[in-house]
């Protein structure tokens, strides 16, 4: 029945599908603007995630899954984590505190500065993004069974 | 670099990398997820204790997150006190999970246990930051990695009691962590710092403001809520009654001390002793709160038929003595409370993972089904009377140690009146403990035993286990397994009992630093 509704909602279809690159690709630019202009990891996170859970609501929670398989939202979950703490840790190893960025081994300290910040807003992103989409996948499941 | 240099921030992001790190091996295998847990805690352990030898030979140590310098960045600041409540946490937190993997797999479904390794690893991170920041916003924001990770950790369990029980924490718990967020607000607003040190240094010269007073109020509540005492107690219970067994030892043993642990810092490190005393006469209210915690939870236990909520509610009496000690604010009483929190920790930890054994093998929670149990689980039943006899105050044993400071502290601060109530709820746990002790030796087992509920421990009594052959029944003990870490921690209840002058020494340095010679 459900699947039925989705097919035959063309409109709906057709829009969510000319949106979804859009919005994905205003979520990166916010993801990395983040350190000079309003935004950043959460807030392009959370856009990024917005853009899938769109693709679910208009295709169904079996074609989105088909596109984002749980094994991927969680590791995707654990990556933004450890990508973030790696960066700190790679500091560590650079020689410096934990997340003192300007220590990276790269040209000049602004440079190792700004893309440590830059690293860390990747890692966040893609990690709110998979917990956004984790959670409406948890909650709307519990409708379908 | 220099690794020694760096354990400070190693000792909080090791066991939160792994948290991450266990789901991706678990995919793996199951076993894997267990592996990396034990190694992790141990590791911190190991951490912990270099830490503490640190702060021994060279003072307080002061690590700065991004090289920044405080008040401006966040500091973590590791002194006698933290270094002592942080090895506690992590060598119970090794121990624990040393036991998990018998007893988690009888006590919650398969596809949780992956899961379940992961978020112990975000509690175990969460306690840890609450010791070491020295930054108050920090510790909010570890309280609440800490308590979330809590609240799921309790929810895990099999029954749908759990649920509710988790609910009913959460609810709590959020109010809590809103009131010390209130509070950090108003110290922010008035002073412009969230470093604790520099908030020592700058609150002075207002704690006659109204918002000073009112941020202290909200720390206050919050804190106690967090900790259970008395009158706040009423999420715990059945918390501790409905959470699997290893989830019951970690947070009895860890949890609250670590709420009593940021308590004694608001109350001696951000504010000065001078405030407790004098502007505010939040130790008069604490003792007084304190002593009815005592009494009561003490009183309550009694009342128990359910061991593990005879156990929690024995909990909330002893909280008492640790806010007690504090509250005194003397260098004895204040060596008695930080003592307990490791005594303590010790003694609950044994206690509820005995009643772990007892769960994997029999299936059953009631007192009653504890009856001549002596000849069939001697083992696990000699740790129960250890951690017994150490939690009514025998000599000998921890138990003793921690009264005793606590008793001549209250001498000391002329408040005879004291005595008599740590007398009689001593007495009160000889009533709640020998009972069941009692029972162990010297009844006659209660038959075949039904489980406690379907789907928990095992769902057929096993035949050669629970049969009665003339009153006597053939000796099953637990696995090797769960047995061991009940032991150390059974023996150190009684290690610490006679070789108190380790724990002793160290307490009596952290009392004196948070009196006021910091």
């Amino acid at each position: 029945m459900k699947e039925r509704v989705a097919k035959d909602h063309i409109i709906r279809r057709v829009i969510a599908k000319i949106l979804i690159p859009f919005i994905q690709l205003y979520a990166l630019y916010v993801i990395a603007h983040g350190e000079l202009g309003p935004g950043g990891g959460f807030q392009g996170g959370v856009i990024l995630g917005s853009s899938i859970i769109l693709y679910v609501i208009v295709f169904g929670i079996e074609e989105g899954r088909k596109r984002i398989s749980q094994k991927v939202s969680d590791t995707l979950t654990s990556t933004g984590v450890l990508l973030y703490a790696g960066i700190g840790v790679l500091c560590l190893l650079a020689g410096g505190a934990y997340l003192e960025y300007s220590m990276l081994p790269l040209p000049t300290h602004k440079l190792a500065s700004g893309l440590g910040i830059y690293g860390i807003e990747i890692g966040v992103g893609i990690t709110v993004a998979a917990v956004m989409i984790t959670l409406f996948f948890e909650t709307a499941r519990r409708e379908d069974d | 670099m220099n690794i020694a240099e760096h354990l400070p921030i190693l000792v909080i992001v090791i066991p939160l990398m792994s948290a991450i790190v266990i789901p991706l091996v678990g995919r793996i295998n199951k076993l894997f997820s267990w592996y990396v847990t034990v190694f992790i805690t141990l590791l911190s352990f190991v951490m912990s204790l270099s830490l503490l030898n640190t702060v021994i030979s060279a003072g307080r140590i002061s690590y700065w997150l991004g090289g920044w310098e405080p008040p401006w960045g966040i500091e973590y600041a590791i002194d006698y006190l933290n270094a002592f409540v942080l090895v506690i946490v992590s060598f119970i937190a090794f121990i624990v999970s040393l036991y998990a993997r018998r007893s988690i797999e009888k006590e919650i479904d398969k596809s949780k246990v992956t899961t379940f390794y992961s978020i112990y690893m975000l509690f175990i991170a969460g306690l840890m930051g609450i010791i070491v920041t020295g930054d108050i916003f920090n510790l909010y924001v570890f309280i609440e990695i800490a308590s979330l990770a809590g609240y799921a950790l309790i929810a895990v369990g099999k029954r749908r009691d759990a649920l509710m029980a988790s609910y009913n924490y959460l609810i709590l718990g959020t109010i809590a962590a809103t009131f010390i967020l209130l509070g950090i607000g108003y110290l922010y607003m008035v002073t412009g710092t969230l470093n604790m040190a520099d908030l020592r240094e700058k609150l002075p010269m207002l704690y006659e403001s109204k918002v000073v007073l009112t941020a202290f109020a909200f720390f206050t509540v919050g804190l106690s809520l967090k900790l259970a005492l008395f009158p706040l107690h009423a999420w715990l219970p059945n918390a501790y009654t409905y959470a699997p067994s290893v989830v019951s030892a970690i947070m009895a043993a860890t949890a609250t001390k670590v709420g009593a642990y940021a308590m004694l810092r608001i109350m001696f490190t951000v504010f000065k002793l001078e405030f407790d005393l004098h502007i505010v006469p939040v130790t008069q209210i604490l003792i007084i709160l304190s002593l009815v915690a005592i009494v009561a939870g003490s009183v309550i236990a009694i009342a128990q038929t359910n061991i593990k909520r005879m156990l929690a509610y024995s909990s909330i009496g002893q909280i008492g003595y640790i806010v007690l000690g504090a509250a005194l604010a003397n260098q004895t009483s204040m060596t008695g409370s930080l003592l307990h929190i490791l005594n303590h920790g010790l003694m609950k930890g044994t206690l509820f993972l005995v009643v772990g054994v007892v769960v994997y093998k029999l299936g059953i929670e009631d007192i009653a089904g504890l009856k001549g149990m002596g000849k069939k689980m001697p083992f696990t039943m000699a740790a129960f009377t250890i951690a017994g006899l150490s939690m009514i105050g025998v000599p000998l044993t921890v138990g003793f140690v921690s009264k005793w400071y606590l008793a001549t502290g209250a001498l000391s601060a002329g408040m005879w009146f004291i005595i008599p109530i740590i007398l009689a709820s001593s007495l009160m746990t000889a009533v709640y403990f020998w009972r069941i002790i009692e029972g162990i030796y010297f009844a006659a087992p209660a038959g075949i035993h039904q489980p406690a509920f379907a789907g928990y421990g095992n769902p057929e009594p096993e035949s050669q286990g629970s049969k009665q052959v003339d009153g006597f029944l053939p000796r099953d003990d637990g696995p090797p397994g769960l047995l061991i870490p009940t032991f150390i921690l059974a023996g150190l209840c009684i290690f610490f009992g006679i070789a108190a002058f380790i724990p002793v020494s160290m307490a009596g340095q952290a009392a004196t630093m948070l009196l006021g010679g910091m």
